[in-house]
């Protein structure tokens, strides 16, 4: 801007010619700007939008009349571990059943839950639970899982003493 | 002859509507933007390939820092002072207009109910600060997050529990408040994660 007024102020027979200058600015910079911008606030706003996943826990008082048995061979045991660890087991008794350690990859307690859910069929029941030092994220991936494979038969179960002996079960085996 | 003066006329081609819109665009955006809301701790929620959008609006949400910290906080300003006020009644500590009013503006906080007073008069950049927001507690023997969430609720029960943890944060941390708000029978939760994309080939959405 300031150039143009100098020039603008300087020889008699220029001053036309700067006068038709001063009347262009090239804006496109300036539009460069702005959508520069824009594509800025487009992408902070939409991104950080978080979601929700709904959780939804049994009512501890009311035992519902409607519950039936479970069949060993519909369940599988799934119990997360400190470390980003992941055991499982079909069936109820881990003492009999095979403990099988396996990962959070699409490769792992996925491909797990896919071929199980396939071979039981609609009765698939998968049963949660977690030790102490297991972290959210595990929970929540594990929850993601069963979203992902649409499995909506299943519980998150408080940990219990069988399945400690469980987790060491497959930690040998593991090895 | 046309031809010629169809190529100059796109040298110099008029950007002014183009800079209108794009400022017009720029101007909404801004506008529009939510400010991030000044929370007393950052977490980094897990991700999942959920979709469900978040309610803004008679919402509690509970944050559970990577560390274990526990931290509440009502969306709605009429809910956060009421259950100062009760939660000052039944403890016995009466608190100020001035402090009343401070309450109202903090999203949420994370201390114990002796430490809340001492909170409020602090400078709010100095809340913040380390060692100040010690997390509320919750567990069988002390169970203060049961208290805020029981009195916020009844303010208004349609408000939801919304969790807000971080994926560091034990499991453990996250069970207790499940248990302790599964005694008021609150059995609905929402967890906070951030977006993931659908994994190809998996089962269709419901």
């Amino acid at each position: 801007m300031s150039e143009i007024s100098t020039s603008d102020g300087g020889k008699g027979d220029k001053k036309v010619r700067a006068k038709k200058m001063s009347t262009k600015i090239d804006m496109t910079p300036m539009v460069d700007l702005g959508f520069l911008l824009i594509t800025f606030f487009i992408l902070t706003t939409t991104l950080s939008k978080p979601v929700v996943m709904e959780l939804g826990m049994p009512d501890k008082d009311d035992i519902k009349p409607e519950t039936q048995p479970i069949k060993e061979s519909e369940a599988i045991t799934v119990l997360l571990d400190k470390d980003n660890k992941i055991y499982w087991y079909q069936g109820a008794d881990p003492k009999t059943a095979e403990v099988i350690r396996t990962d959070y990859s699409p490769k792992g307690i996925r491909r797990t839950l896919l071929q199980k859910k396939a071979e039981v069929g609609e009765k698939f029941v998968v049963l949660i639970s977690a030790t102490d030092e297991s972290s959210y994220k595990n929970m929540v991936d594990i929850l993601d899982e069963m979203a992902i494979t649409d499995n909506r038969r299943y519980a998150i179960v408080d940990f219990a003493p069988a399945y400690k002996a469980a987790i060491k079960k497959g930690e040998t085996a593991a090895k | 002859m046309a031809q010629v003066k169809a190529k100059r006329h796109g040298v110099s081609l008029d950007m002014t509507a183009m800079c209108d819109v794009a400022f017009l665009l720029l101007t909404f955006f801004i506008l529009t933007a939510k400010l991030r809301p000044d929370e007393a701790v950052q977490v980094t929620p897990p991700t999942s390939i959920a979709q469900t959008p978040i309610k803004d609006s008679e919402i509690i949400t509970v944050t559970v820092a990577a560390d274990g910290r526990i931290f509440v906080g009502a969306d709605a300003q009429p809910v956060r002072v009421g259950m100062l006020d009760r939660i000052g009644a039944k403890y016995n500590i009466t608190f100020t207009a001035a402090e009343r009013e401070q309450f109202k503006l903090m999203e949420n906080f994370g201390t114990p109910i002796a430490n809340v007073k001492q909170l409020l008069n602090l400078e709010p950049a100095e809340r913040k600060a380390e060692g100040v927001q010690t997390g509320i507690p919750c567990d069988s023997v002390r169970n203060e997050l049961g208290d805020w969430v029981l009195y916020a609720r009844m303010l208004n029960p349609k408000q939801r529990i919304v969790i807000k943890a971080d994926s560091e944060a034990e499991y453990k941390v996250v069970k207790n408040i499940i248990d302790a708000l599964q005694t008021q029978n609150i059995n609905n939760f929402n967890l906070i994660t951030g977006q993931e994309s659908r994994p190809v080939g998996s089962a269709k959405k419901k």
